[in-house]
C-alpha cells in the first residue's frame, strides 16, 4: 500500500485511528479567522482520543495563538504567503507545528506581560499562555517556526 | 438605546450586567466588535458600575484579554468601577497565568459581584 499517495481523507483518517493517531498537514490563507479551517477537525480529534476537556481547552488556545500569531504578526496578513500547520493527535500526545513566510522574530525579545509594569499592557500574553498550557514549546532559530507538544496529563 | 451584536446588557440596580453573546471570544473581527461595544458602555452611556458575567463564555484568548485591559483603564479613568464573575477554571487559569486576576476584581458569581459595588 502506498501511504503517500493521497487516498482519500476518510480512508486515511479511519487507518489513522486504528493505529491511535490522527495527523493533517494543511496550509492556511493568512487571513483572520482561517485557524477556523482546521481547529474543529483538531478539537473533534482530541474529543475522539479521550482528552480531558481541561487539556482540549489548553491546547486549543496554544494553537490558536499560535496560528493567529503566524498569520498576523509572521505573515503580516500578506495574501501571497501561507501558514502551514502540522498536526499529530494520539491519546497522550498532541504535537502541532505551525510555520509562517514572514521574517521571523526573537521569541526572548517578547516581554514579561506579567511584570508589574506591563500587567496592563497589550502584548507578550499569548507566547506565555502557549508556554504554561504546553508541555513543550520550540521556536526555530529564526523563529517563523512553532513546535508545540502537550503529554496528556495524568488523571 | 444602543443595539449590541455582542454582548446583552441588563440592569441590576444601578450596576449594568453585561453578558457576552459569543461561547468563544476568538474571532478577531468579533472581538474588535466587542472592544467597540464595551468602550461606548462607559464613553457614550457614562456607566460607572459595570459587570461582565462570563457565565455563557467557554473560551477566549489573548486578543480578547487584550480589550478587557483597555476596558478596566477606560473605566478606572472614568471613575466608574469593573467587576467580573462566573468565570470558568479553565478561563480563570488564563487570568492567573498572566496574573490579570491581580488586576481585575473578580467574583465567584453575579449575586455576590452586584453586592460587592
Amino acid at each position: 500500500m502506498d501511504h503517500h499517495s493521497p487516498l482519500n481523507d476518510a480512508a486515511k483518517k479511519s487507518a489513522g485511528n486504528e493505529l491511535g493517531s490522527w495527523q493533517r498537514e494543511i496550509d492556511l490563507p493568512s487571513e483572520r479567522g482561517a485557524s477556523r479551517i482546521v481547529m474543529d477537525d483538531l478539537l473533534e480529534q482530541l474529543g475522539i482520543h479521550g482528552w480531558s476537556p481541561s487539556d482540549i481547552f489548553s491546547i486549543h488556545l496554544a494553537a490558536e495563538e499560535a496560528i493567529v500569531n503566524a498569520i498576523i504578526h509572521g505573515n503580516k496578513l500578506d495574501p501571497s504567503k501561507k501558514v502551514h500547520v502540522s498536526c499529530l493527535i494520539s491519546v497522550d500526545l498532541a504535537r502541532i507545528e505551525v510555520t509562517d513566510e514572514g521574517s521571523g522574530f526573537d521569541p526572548g525579545s517578547v516581554p514579561d506581560c506579567t511584570l508589574a509594569d506591563r500587567l496592563e499592557m497589550p502584548g507578550g500574553r499569548g507566547v506565555m499562555l502557549m508556554r504554561t498550557f504546553m508541555t513543550r514549546l520550540e521556536y526555530s532559530d529564526r523563529g517563523n517556526r512553532v513546535l508545540m507538544e502537550k503529554q496528556r496529563t495524568s488523571e | 438605546m444602543s443595539t449590541h451584536r455582542r454582548i446583552n446588557v441588563a440592569k441590576i440596580g444601578d450596576v449594568t450586567v453585561v453578558k457576552f453573546l459569543d461561547k468563544k471570544i476568538l474571532d478577531e473581527a468579533n472581538i474588535q466588535e466587542l472592544g467597540l461595544e464595551l468602550f461606548s458602555l462607559i464613553e457614550h452611556d457614562n456607566r460607572k458600575s459595570i459587570l461582565l458575567n462570563f457565565s455563557d463564555v467557554e473560551f477566549l484568548s489573548s486578543a480578547a484579554l487584550g480589550k478587557l485591559i483597555t476596558l478596566d483603564r477606560k473605566v478606572k479613568a472614568s471613575k466608574g468601577r469593573l467587576k467580573m464573575s462566573n468565570i470558568r477554571p479553565e478561563i480563570f487559569e488564563v487570568f492567573q497565568i498572566t496574573k490579570l486576576n491581580k488586576v481585575f476584581d473578580i467574583r465567584n458569581d453575579e449575586s455576590e459581584a452586584v453586592a460587592a459595588f
